[in-house]
């Protein structure tokens, strides 16, 4: 049995379900196709003397192999389609099928970005309905809705910022940022160029309100905070810093990455910012697709407004305008190719029309009650970060580990072989071995029990000196523990061929 | 071992002649785990003592390495871009970073000896 | 609500074993004044039934490409997607899962964006390609960053055939970021002189291929002009069919190549969510934004695939990162990945002769109208033509005829007299004689 692949005791390497795949370049023949065209017209080019010289080199595969191939690929995978998802600050709910239909209706999908605006007023339209959701859920007076992802309207929201300064005459210097906040936050304002100038947390986990008034000064642009935090804790004095980085002439951004804590039930318009973006693919459920794409609508203020990106929607005299172009006016200037991500406009609008103001407001009430009793029904046997209830994460530090040889990385490994995919690990930074769950408002009482006597069972066998079981794992996963040291140290970022595929191939 | 000397940024610096070998030490490597890639600086840049002069990164982190003193950059090991593992096996020795042409040997009386960075190592804990 | 599990009983159980009354003590943060009672002046839940007769009466208000012969492009492209690529991206496994954090757990994603970085770094004749940003107009704001950081300089030069979306965004960053740009006058007949505009302050100069009015040039001469003078030379593709026809850009010399990816696998959408595709040679890679991934082995000495070089990107580097871009376009990528492996290399060579031959086919069937001439020695599958009257009512009274006859250049440049008469026209493999017959036809008769 010396062909037997010693790590699986299959022939084939293959694990039941679990069915090793090589990569399309390893499959390729020549010659082989997975998509019929007609043979193009012979005649000269004019491509300007510019004609390819050789192969592009990319392998040869069927339409059966090809569905195969991205099969076997997405049985590797986890996802909040199999099971409870409890990535912290990344709200991973239940994706609406329904979304997904309506993105691609005919007239939708098939929409060319430059047609003529006579032919797109109900595109044109759709903009302006999920604007004014937006708008509304906010209590904000306007929204720029190009921004990619939410660090794209992040960069939005201080360029709108920078630009409101400019007009004044004003350059300044320095944008305050807590210590617990998402990277983004620090990297878009260097980004913007912008000094950072981190506030540090207090012992609540909120931000140190005395050290946060010690920084202000007339060198200070804005403050950038996440409300809800990413220690999924409202920020209680959050009137009070409103008021006081407008008392210095600055702005303030919120991150509003965790905005599905309160939608429907407290508009951030009400609390004194000048501008927020707003993760559509977090609050409002369009996918995350393994990564993206996202969308990053940025709502503004009175004052931030006139500095918004191109392009936006207007109500014009024959129906919806767009306007690209701004000579005269105030904008900052274009942030993204084309409109934004219609996509994802259609997905949230579909998302927020189907749970309407009350479904929304219910959103935020059972993500943060599914929330607090993870953490009231795990408090007793791991360490939360901080007293008290949270919103719609419950955070947690490695004290609990403490002597037992575990680490928060291990634990999170041996989640995995338990049918879960990880909590956040290590972020906030705030929060030593942080562990962030996050079980959205899309599972149900039953899921969050057994997720709770899992977790449980897991503190039990941390404590119970059972560390190897955590070092070893995962297990049970197509893949066990990865090396990234050494994909780090010598990085093979692309599939190149063996000299002996070469050699054959000439 | 008494011309190494020490700054509260674990960077090390030993005097051979005119000349200065820097490199992080070994309670540095140990807190940064596995060293996947060091930024050298290139040979003639000019430092400037407690600027940014180098960058060591493991997989997780990255790390500013600061000129302990100023000086001329003479020679930058070549050796750490193929193989990073030198700062983790022998942070002292074949893991060097740079060599400096001193431009004023006053600067080096300020940093610690090795019995001044024992204590202060001692005290991170 | 459909999608929301809990009943009232649970609910109150819940709340029980939390120890609070009601849901509203889980709120007390919240200051008061921004407490509100009831809902927001919005409409109730609906059932899917009314939501999608309410988005579907939107959709049915506009023209899509598909009901209508359409020449548009300008940077975003009509063509056919074989219908497995949209079922296997809407796989839950795929759709519903996250950035690739944990691979133990995510070998599909990472797999599928290896390749995907194989496919893009083949196509331009790149060393290396990440595993995408937003579109290709981003991505060629984050090359020129890239290059002053790689340069230490602080002065791009921009060629007049770049997209000027792409160029309006590499100037918002530029404002706030402080470089300069040399943008070049808009170069509608493909003839402008880039060399002549390098200096020893030049970080990078951006040119597309082929040109955002359609011309097709020989790239090593400025190539080589850069490498003398110590700039990169950062190439953006609007069109990356073109790349089945063209020699890529990376065998002339490319420092960086950008590119949108939306003609793969993406259908147009009204213009996003697209996918950029981000390549450069091996020696900058540290330099790069966005996310790569690596080979590896497990703890049993399997081969998989991990996130790499993540010390470049602002979760760790934070303020210091090469980028703040924290997302990829995964899925658009996936349905770009799924839709090229199923060309492969005979159906991708292919796919663009037979857009070169469209596109050659219009050319051919316009070039007999007066009015209208071509100004294209060289194109792929766009090219400019200039019409004797101003390009925006044409356009406006085609599509009164149910023609999407092309983009004019006014529309990008409303200011400039002596471009409005321009009009960018695309055929690719989904144009039919008759389609093309339909737009001859009436240009024939608006041009009268």
């Amino acid at each position: 049995m010396s062909n037997l692949d010693p790590v699986t005791g299959t022939f084939s390497g293959n694990r039941g379900l679990q069915i090793e795949e090589p990569l399309i370049f390893e499959q390729g023949q020549e010659g082989r196709t997975g998509v019929d065209l007609p043979a193009p017209p012979k005649g000269a080019d004019r491509l300007g003397g510019m004609a390819r010289k050789g192969a592009v080199g990319l392998p040869g595969l069927s339409e059966p192999q090809v569905v195969r191939h991205y099969t076997r690929l997405s049985q590797k995978n986890y996802a909040i389609d199999s099971g409870l998802y409890p990535l912290g600050s990344c709200t991973m709910k239940h994706n609406p099928r329904l979304n997904e239909k309506m993105v691609r209706l005919p007239g939708l999908a098939d929409l060319h970005p430059l047609q003529p605006l006579s032919t797109v007023q109900g595109a044109l339209a759709l903009i302006d309905q999920v604007a004014h959701w937006l708008k509304t859920l906010t209590g904000m007076p306007a929204v720029a809705m190009s921004p990619g992802a939410g660090a794209h309207g992040e960069l939005c929201g201080i360029m709108a910022i920078r630009a409101a300064l400019e007009h004044r005459g004003e350059t300044r210097k320095r944008i305050l940022v807590p210590e617990s906040a998402h990277g983004t936050n620090p990297a878009t304002a260097a980004a913007c160029g912008y000094e950072v100038d981190a506030i540090p947390a207090n012992a609540k986990g909120r931000v140190d309100l005395e050290a946060f008034r010690a920084k202000l000064g007339p060198d200070v642009a804005g403050i950038m905070i996440t409300n809800p935090n990413t220690c999924g804790l409202f920020e209680p004095d959050i009137v009070e810093i409103a008021e006081a980085i407008h008392g210095v002439g600055g702005y303030f951004y919120c991150d509003g990455a965790n905005f599905n804590a309160i939608v429907g039930r407290v508009r951030p318009g009400d609390l004194g910012i000048d501008c927020m973006h707003i993760n559509l693919h977090k609050t409002f459920s369009t996918p995350h697709g393994g990564g993206g794409p996202g969308a990053g609508p940025v709502v503004l203020s009175e004052a931030l407004a006139p500095f918004a990106p191109l392009p936006y929607v207007v109500h014009g005299k024959d129906g919806f305008d767009l306007v690209e172009h701004d000579e005269k006016g105030r904008a900052f200037g274009r942030l993204k190719g084309f409109h934004g991500q219609m996509g994802m406009f259609v997905r949230a609008l579909a998302y927020m029309m189907s749970h309407g103001s009350d479904g929304l407001r219910q959103v935020a009430e059972d993500a943060v009650l599914n929330a607090n009793y993870i953490l009231a029904s795990l408090k007793d046997v791991m360490s939360p970060a901080f007293d008290g209830t949270c919103m719609h994460e419950a955070l947690f530090d490695d004290a609990f580990l403490k002597d037992t040889d575990v680490t928060t990385l291990d634990f999170a490994k041996a989640l995995i072989d338990e049918g879960y995919h990880p909590m956040t690990m290590y972020f906030p930074l705030v929060v030593h071995g942080a562990l962030l769950v996050e079980p959205t408002e899309t599972e149900s009482k039953d899921s969050l029990d057994l997720f709770v006597t899992v977790m449980r069972g897991l503190a039990a066998r941390a404590k119970a000196g059972e560390a190897q079981h955590f070092h070893d794992a995962p297990k049970l996963t197509p893949r066990r523990r990865l090396d990234e040291t050494a994909a780090a140290r010598s990085p093979v970022l692309r599939w190149k061929p063996t000299v002996e595929t070469k050699q054959a191939a000439e | 071992m008494s011309n190494v000397r020490y700054t509260e940024d674990h960077e090390w610096i030993r005097l051979e002649g005119d000349t200065a070998v820097v490199g992080i030490s070994q309670y540095a490597q140990e807190q940064l785990g596995d060293v996947v890639y060091v930024e050298l600086p290139e040979v003639g840049r000019k430092v400037e003592k407690g600027k940014e002069m180098a960058v060591v990164e493991s997989v997780k982190a990255a790390s500013e390495v600061y000129a302990p003193i100023s000086g001329e950059v003479v020679a930058a090991n070549a050796a750490l871009t193929a193989e990073p593992a030198k700062v983790n096996a022998d942070p002292m020795g074949d893991g060097w970073f740079v060599k400096l042409k001193i431009a004023n040997k006053a600067e080096l009386d300020k940093l610690m000896d090795e019995g001044a960075y024992k204590k202060f190592v001692e005290g991170l804990h | 609500m459909r999608y929301l599990p809990l009943t009232p009983e649970d609910r109150r159980s819940m709340l029980a074993k939390i120890g609070v009354a009601s849901i509203d003590d889980l709120y007390e943060d919240v200051p008061a004044r921004a407490r509100r009672t009831g809902t927001v002046d919005l409409p109730p839940h609906q059932g899917e039934l009314e939501v999608e007769r309410a988005i579907s009466a939107l959709a049915r208000q506009n023209l899509g490409t598909g009901s209508a012969p359409s020449f548009l492009g300008a940077g975003a492209y009509r063509h056919h997607v074989p219908a497995s690529v949209d079922h296997l991206i809407q796989r839950g496994e795929f759709l519903t899962s996250y950035t690739p954090y944990q691979p133990e757990v995510t070998q599909g994603t990472l797999q599928y964006l290896f390749e995907f970085q194989t496919q893009v770094a083949l196509l331009t004749g790149m060393d290396v390609a990440n595993a995408s940003m937003y579109d290709g107009a981003t991505s060629v704001a984050e090359a020129v960053m890239m290059a002053n950081r790689v340069t230490r300089r602080d002065r791009a030069v921009l060629s007049g055939g770049l997209h000027p979306h792409y160029a309006e965004i590499t100037a918002t960053h530029a404002r706030f970021l402080g470089f300069d740009l040399a943008r070049q006058a808009p170069d509608p007949t493909g003839t402008e002189d880039l060399i002549a505009t390098i200096d020893a302050d030049t970080s990078c100069v951006v040119v597309q291929y082929p040109s955002f009015f359609g011309h097709i040039r020989d790239l090593r001469p400025l190539a080589e002009a850069c490498r003398k003078a110590g700039a990169l030379l950062i190439v953006a593709i609007g069109e990356i069919v073109a790349m089945g026809a063209l020699e890529p850009p990376g065998a002339m010399g490319a420092d960086i190549v950008t590119a949108e990816g939306q003609s793969l696998g993406n259908s147009l959408g009204f213009g996003g969510p697209y996918v950029g595709l981000f390549t450069t040679r091996d020696k900058y890679v540290r330099q790069m934004p966005g996310r790569l991934v690596g080979e590896t082995r497990d703890a049993d000495g399997r081969r998989g695939w991990v996130l790499t070089l993540s010390t470049r990107e602002q979760h760790i580097r934070r303020e210091k990162a090469t980028s703040n871009i924290c997302t990829n376009s995964g899925l658009c990528a996936l349905a770009f990945t799924i839709h090229l492996t199923l060309l492969g290399e005979a159906g991708f060579a292919r796919l663009a002769a037979l857009n070169h031959a469209a596109a050659g086919k219009l050319a051919d069937r316009l070039a007999g109208i007066g009015g209208l001439e071509i100004l294209n020695k060289s194109f792929f599958n766009e090219f400019t033509v200039r019409l004797k009257t101003p390009a925006a009512p044409v356009v406006e009274a085609l599509a009164k005829r149910g023609i999407l006859g092309g983009v004019p250049v006014s529309r990008f440049f409303p200011k400039e007299k002596s471009l409005e008469s321009l009009l960018l026209l695309c055929a690719t493999e989904t144009n039919t004689d008759e389609d093309m017959a339909a737009l001859a036809g009436a240009l024939k008769e608006l041009l009268k």
